[in-house]
């Protein structure tokens, strides 16, 4: 598999950025951080717009290097059709028409609109339409959906997909949002105070419970799924993933899924207990446990080929005397699918 | 009418406008974005013309622009004429007087562009010279006109410094408002009052066409 190399050293005041990491030159490569981490300093050196003391050092438009602003940053003096066209025109390599990208992002309506005329979210998808016409060789996302409310950011998400799977452009996204970077990277990037701390696969990097960037809140799995069957009487859609089965509720339009399951969301017992009101209870191997605060465990659990991450108290694991190798039984009290 | 006068002013204010706008707008936009210590004090020397009285810039130029100036002794040895009491040596003196007048519209054009806009243009494979054309200057436009207007009117206006480096040569450096004061000298207020008049009918329309245009582009 070709690979996109990533070094970079930059010196900003007290900041100091020191990336040296590759990257596939397919699909969606999450970069994840807190803010401060130095994610949108890495794009902006991608992107040629800060000068690093070593790599790339070719100018900003020679790159061929989109890049999708927080906010739109559209042309107010040009159509929306003449926006999709700024960037083709000085590409002479460009082959696809605009019409194409126009439709994936669903903006073919809009092209004699001018910009001031756009919702927030229908100048986001022109940007990213602008950023296709001009048939870059890599994307950067930065925080896409970030000046969008939770609505329109969730309607933004389907036209991600849509990206993902019509194009073979790779594209790094840049978020501190768990969950976008959930639904939408086949790879992950983990940033901390200009440093990359944590690459990999999403699965298996999520599945990691030995990084402090991933306890609290952001601590959890993403499986891939496969819906098998819906449940009409109770409502009940079951996806099959590699290692088991889950019950998830309502019916999910949808074959291939993201389930999310964060670490709150999973108790471990000793043995199955028949009479719970909890629906899914597996069967799971021990893997690894890793202190997270005074009080709490982390948990990583295997079933299969997938793995869970479990959040428990101390005092649990002390009692219930659980170690690694021990069979367990992992009872998930909610599941968010992720399409 | 004394029509001469006029249309040499206009001339003038024509010419200079014309180089104000092609050698202030580089300037503008490196007062816009310069962070370097020298940037206050540029931007100090171009607006020294608004405080200045005329009468000392035309001093200084009489003698930087005279046979025996830095400037005006090269000029005489290229072309075997004077710069002062000539066309050229005008323009050029009007170019400094209006400086401000130009540069300034111009960089509060660019100060209030937003720098991802330019980002943008450059990812999207605009080299720096073309986003300037492609995306600055359309955005700035107001900008442009102000600067435009505002030179032009202000060159058009000009009386001290011509007085001082330009004397009252009729078709060379003979402008309208020396033509008036020399009118009101010889106290032919008939004369005065044709030319007077024409220049605040000018002066009114020039600047009610800006506002009106202002007027228009904020609404949209």
């Amino acid at each position: 598999m070709n690979h996109i190399e990533l070094h970079y050293s930059l010196q900003k005041g007290d900041f100091k950025l020191e990336v040296d990491t590759r990257i596939p030159a397919v699909g969606i490569t999450g970069v994840f951080g807190e803010s401060g981490s130095g994610k949108t300093t890495l794009l902006r050196c991608i992107a040629g717009l800060e000068v690093p003391t070593n790599g790339d050092l070719r100018p900003v438009h020679q790159r061929r290097i989109g890049y999708v602003f927080q906010e739109s940053q559209l042309f107010p003096h040009l159509t929306v059709q003449k926006n999709l066209e700024y960037g083709r025109r000085r590409n002479p390599d460009a082959r696809r028409s605009i019409a194409e990208f126009a439709s994936i992002l669903e903006v073919d309506r809009l092209l004699d609109r001018s910009v001031s005329d756009l919702s927030g979210g229908e100048a986001q998808r022109v940007c990213i339409a602008r950023v296709l016409c001009q048939e870059p060789q890599l994307i950067l996302m930065d925080e896409p959906l970030s000046a969008l409310d939770t609505r329109r950011r969730s309607n933004m998400l389907p036209y991600l997909d849509r990206l993902h799977a019509e194009t073979s452009v790779p594209i790094v996204y840049v978020s501190h949002n768990i969950d976008e970077i959930c639904r939408l990277s086949d790879h992950l990037v983990l940033l901390d105070n200009g440093k990359v701390v944590a690459e990999g696969c999403l699965q298996e990097t999520l599945a990691r419970i030995d990084l402090p960037q991933l306890s609290g809140e952001n601590a959890g799995a993403v499986l891939e799924a496969k819906q098998s069957r819906y449940d009409a009487e109770f409502d009940l859609s079951l996806f099959e993933f590699p290692g088991g089965e889950l019950w998830v509720p309502g019916r999910q339009d949808t074959t291939i899924a993201r389930l999310r399951i964060s670490a709150g969301d999973i108790s471990l017992s000793r043995t199955s207990a028949e009479s719970s009101t909890i629906l899914n209870i597996l069967p799971a191997v021990i893997e690894e446990t890793v202190a997270e605060t005074a009080s709490t465990q982390l948990v990583r659990v295997r079933l299969g080929a997938s793995f869970l991450v479990a959040r428990i108290t101390r005092r649990s694991l002390h009692e219930l005397k659980l170690q690694v190798g021990d069979n367990v039984f992992a009872q998930i009290k909610s599941v968010t699918v992720r399409y | 009418m004394d029509i001469a006068p006029l249309w040499l002013s206009l001339q003038l204010a024509f010419v200079t406008t014309m180089l104000l706008i092609f050698l202030g707008a580089p300037l503008a936009w490196w007062l816009s974005q310069s962070r370097s210590r020298w940037q206050p004090i540029v931007q100090a020397i171009v607006a020294m013309p608004i405080v200045l009285p005329p009468t000392v810039l035309g001093f200084y130029l009489l003698i930087v622009l005279g046979p025996e100036g830095a400037i005006g002794s090269w000029w005489v040895r290229l072309t075997g004429d004077t710069l002062t009491f000539s066309f050229v040596g005008l323009v050029i003196a009007s170019c400094v007087y209006s400086l401000p007048f130009a540069v300034q519209p111009m960089q509060n054009a660019f100060e209030s562009l937003s720098r991802s806009q330019l980002e943008a243009a450059w990812t999207l494979g605009a080299s720096k010279l073309d986003a300037f054309f492609s995306v600055i200057v359309p955005l700035s436009l107001r900008g442009f006109i102000s600067a435009i207007v505002l030179a032009f009117a202000h060159t058009l206006g000009e009386f001290g410094v011509v007085l001082m480096i330009g004397g009252n040569i009729p078709g060379e450096s003979r402008v309208v408002s020396i033509a008036i004061y020399e009118h009101v000298e010889t106290l032919n207020f008939a004369a005065a009052h044709r030319l007077s008049l024409v220049l605040i009918l000018f002066a009114f329309v020039i600047l009610l066409g800006m506002f009106l245009i202002n007027r228009r582009w904020q609404s949209r």
